[in-house]
């Protein structure tokens, strides 16, 4: 009798389900904390990064003393075996220039003591990385203004601004001005040689164009002067640094992008300069071989090929999943063509960044070329890799996601809508548009959701279509045609395999990687959540779709 | 034992109202000023026959109603009338269908002409999803119509045609899914009549509504035949009898009797129809 019962109750026990229900939530759970952990690892030391952290002045036990901040500590097993395990930690000791390397680990047992000086400054710089030492004196146009630490750091703190508006003149300067000029005279040459294979007598107009560029020349020259000018002012201050073992070092002042004493900084000071690090990191240029600086223009880069892949994909997308499922004739060939959407998804990226490459580079690209851009030749405008390109490759690879989003969603509308469209006169035409694609909106924007998620994190194909490590102008810019879709661009994905694994400086370079992983995050939830806002109120509003 | 006994009476009564080859017009029962005409229809779906020689005229500014068992061919035959049999693929039709004076089986009849004259409402109420004016107003635009005073025009003309103005004026950019089912109906007529069609076809408009949304609809239609024509299938044998004036009873594809309502309920002429409306089958 107990034999029985207690069979049933175990029998019960499987049939009421609950421990399926049970290993579900289970599996549920350690999805979101795997998620969860790699976001908090993301973001614990990619946040991190900005924060300014103390300085410190290490003294070895044999004499030798170091300067700079604590970024690590590990244990690792010694040679021998008998020996116990090893403490060590890490100092981000700057002054490339003076060292050869920023980072050096040192055995824990050879410390001897540690202090946090108050007057050791950090100096960012443009070039070199980052400075630690004491101030010894500040020289304008060779002579001393000041001395020692206490009197120079108000006067480095007046200066550094000014010399960075000078900085952002020459800057400007370059970039902009003369940047147009050699445009402009770029231009006008590849006029001249576009007349001149014509072929024929074009000689009066080549000496026109000529006499236009002379004019660019003289424009340059004048340029040039004022940038002469404007380098003596920013080689006027020069500040001196003396590293904690006695060594000096003279730099100009206008090579310091920002000055602080971590060591004598409020948590407030601390806490605006975080913020004024984070600014930088979203919104300027990298230096530094992508190790400092910001990553302004491969967020851009990646936004505006994110757009164009949409702009490409959406309408691509609705009207092949139209075209299959209203107006085909359903049978064995359509069946065909869905299965090979279907298997589209699955081909791995890096064979659509190859099709790419000989397709729409060498095949289109070429062609484009050889029609509309003779003169450049044989530098190749559309005929190599460029943002166009990649996006177009994007869109390739993803638009089987929103042909089948759209086409779950057109199956979805039912037939009863469609009748009544019908019976009032309309023409099936007019049922699509007018009825049954704006029914269908929530699916076919989940498609995009599912292509923008995809597209913004794929980086094989990108990088044989057209990103690079460094590009010298966005893609967008003040020059007709504003939009320039064959040149280069930076890209978010690209740029955290970039810097961190083809640094030359990887230490570093390493915490870039979390910052830039965690924008990248970021700007993929940014996105998608403007896709799902739209479309939730879509269905709000209208919509009686099941997707 | 019942379809025994339609054989016999089949072969047995005068076939008066059935077929005669040759003058179908003599065979069929007289209407007053016959607005559809259908002569010596047959409807394929592939191989198997659905609709078998029907011959008939429905009356303008009447209600006529289709009655019998389910499967008797009552929906194919009203779907004939605005051709959206055309959507079935296998569905193929033989004869002549004169609407207004037109065959419209002829090749270079334009569809969408046609079905703007004939409207249609479903058993199923099948608002958009949109607004209710967009609703309503969806008819007149995809007649090119575009300007606004015109559309409000016509969607209160409407709305108030379908009995519907006074419960939704106050929110006519509300979705109109949020209307209750009797209101969606009614929104469908209202929908329907505001193309202004000369005719109406009801596909069991009351079949999945509460009796007292029913009797709105049938008030309604009463009104309607002012202005319109209605032929509308019903299996509520009660409601045909209250809301038409010519009834057809159908059975297995063909058209067993045709004639007033009154006849048809009070005096019929074949023991099938009497069966059928006294209940005793199907």
């Amino acid at each position: 009798m107990s034999n029985k019962s207690s069979r049933n109750r175990k029998t019960k026990f499987w049939k009421s389900g609950d421990p399926f229900v049970w290993l579900t939530g289970v599996a549920l759970m350690f999805c979101l904390l795997m998620i969860a952990g790699l976001l908090y690892l993301i973001a614990a030391k990619g946040l991190a990064f900005f924060w300014p952290s103390s300085v410190a002045e290490v003294q070895l036990k044999d004499g030798k003393k170091l300067l700079g901040e604590i970024t690590g500590h590990e244990k690792v097993k010694a040679y021998n075996v008998d020996d116990g395990d090893i403490h060590r930690t890490q100092l981000k000791i700057g002054n490339r220039d003076l060292y050869g390397l920023d980072f050096r680990w040192i055995n824990d047992d050879q410390i001897e003591e540690k202090t946090y000086p108050e007057y050791s400054v950090v100096l960012e710089r443009r070039e070199w990385g980052n400075m630690y030492g004491f101030i010894k004196q500040i020289t304008e146009s060779g002579s001393v203004i000041c001395t020692g630490n206490q009197d120079c750091w108000p006067v480095l703190e007046s200066l550094i601004p000014k010399f960075s508006k000078i900085h952002d003149e020459i800057k400007s300067i370059e970039k902009g001005e003369i940047g147009g000029i050699n445009r402009e005279i770029e231009n006008l040459r590849l006029d001249i040689r576009g007349l001149k294979m014509k072929g024929g007598d074009q000689s009066e107009q080549i000496s026109k164009l000529q006499a236009k560029i002379d004019e660019q020349q003289a424009i340059y020259k004048e340029k040039e002067q004022k940038l002469k000018v404007l380098y003596t002012k920013f080689d006027r201050d020069k500040i001196t640094m003396t590293s904690v073992d006695g060594r000096d070092k003279e730099m100009p002042v206008g090579n310091i992008v920002r000055a602080y004493r971590p060591n004598a900084m409020s948590w407030f000071a601390k806490a605006s300069l975080y913020l004024s690090k984070v600014w930088e990191f979203v919104s300027t240029d990298p230096r530094e071989a992508n190790t400092e600086g910001g990553v302004f223009p491969a967020i851009f880069g990646t936004i505006m090929m994110v757009l164009i892949m949409s702009i490409v994909v959406l309408p691509f997308g609705v009207l092949a999943a139209l075209y299959l499922r209203e107006y085909a004739k359903q049978g064995t060939l359509v069946r065909l063509v869905r299965i090979c959407v279907n298997n589209l998804a699955g081909v791995p990226s890096i064979v659509f960044g190859v099709f790419a490459v000989g397709f729409f580079i060498y095949g289109l690209g070429s062609a484009i070329d050889s029609v509309f851009y003779k003169e450049a030749l044989p530098n190749p405008t559309f005929g190599t890799g460029g943002i166009l390109w990649a996006s177009l490759t994007l869109a390739l690879l993803t638009v089987p996601v929103v042909i089948v989003a759209t086409e779950e969603g057109l199956a979805a509308v039912p037939k009863e809508i469609r009748d009544g469209s019908l019976a009032l006169g309309a023409t099936k035409f007019e049922t699509t548009w007018k009825i049954v694609i704006p029914s269908a909106m929530p699916a076919i924007l989940t498609g995009l959701i599912l292509a923008i998620a995809r597209a913004t994190g794929e980086v094989a194909p990108l990088m044989i279509t057209g990103v690079v490590k460094l590009a010298p102008q966005l893609p967008i810019d003040g020059y007709f045609p504003y939009i320039h879709l064959e040149r280069k661009f930076m890209h978010l994905g690209f740029h955290i395999y970039d810097v961190g694994f083809q640094s030359p400086n990887v230490e570093a370079a390493k915490p870039m990687v979390f910052t830039t992983a965690l924008l990248l995050i970021l700007i993929v939830i940014v996105l998608n959540l403007t896709a799902i806002i739209v479309r939730n109120r879509l269905k709000k509003k209208y919509t009686t779709s099941a997707v | 034992m019942a379809i025994e006994n339609v054989k016999e009476t089949s072969e047995n009564t005068v076939p008066e109202r059935i077929k005669v080859h040759g003058d179908p017009k003599s065979s069929k029962f007289n209407v007053p000023d016959p607005i559809v005409e259908v002569n010596g229809v047959n409807l394929y779906y592939g191989e198997k026959q659905a609709l078998k020689d029907i011959y008939m005229d429905i009356p303008k500014n009447k209600a006529t109603a289709f009655i019998g068992p389910s499967g008797c061919g009552k929906s194919t035959l009203l779907r004939c009338f605005n051709r959206l049999n055309d959507l079935v693929d296998s569905a193929r039709v033989e004869g002549e269908i004169i609407i207004d004076g037109e065959d419209i089986q002829h090749p270079s009849i334009d569809i969408t002409e046609l079905r703007k004259n004939v409207g249609m409402v479903f058993q199923k109420s099948n608002p958009f999803p949109k607004s209710i004016y967009e609703n309503v107003a969806y008819g007149a635009r995809i007649a090119g119509e575009s300007r606004k005073s015109v559309l409000d025009e016509v969607v209160e003309k409407s709305l108030k045609g379908a009995a519907l103005w006074d419960e939704v004026h106050d929110r006519l950019q509300d979705s109109a899914l949020g209307l209750s089912g009797g209101q969606m109906q009614r929104l469908c007529i209202a929908r329907a009549i505001a193309v202004e069609p000369d005719v109406l076809l009801m596909d069991e408009p009351c079949s999945a509504l509460d009796p007292i949304a029913t009797g709105k609809i049938e008030d309604l239609i009463a009104e309607l035949k002012d202005n319109y024509t209605i032929v509308i299938v019903t299996h509520n044998m009660q409601q045909a009898s209250r809301v038409s004036d010519y009834t057809a009873f159908m059975y297995l594809g063909e058209i067993i009797e045709y004639d007033t309502t009154e006849t048809i309920f009070l005096n019929p002429k074949h023991k099938q129809t009497e069966d059928y409306v006294s209940g005793k089958f199907g």
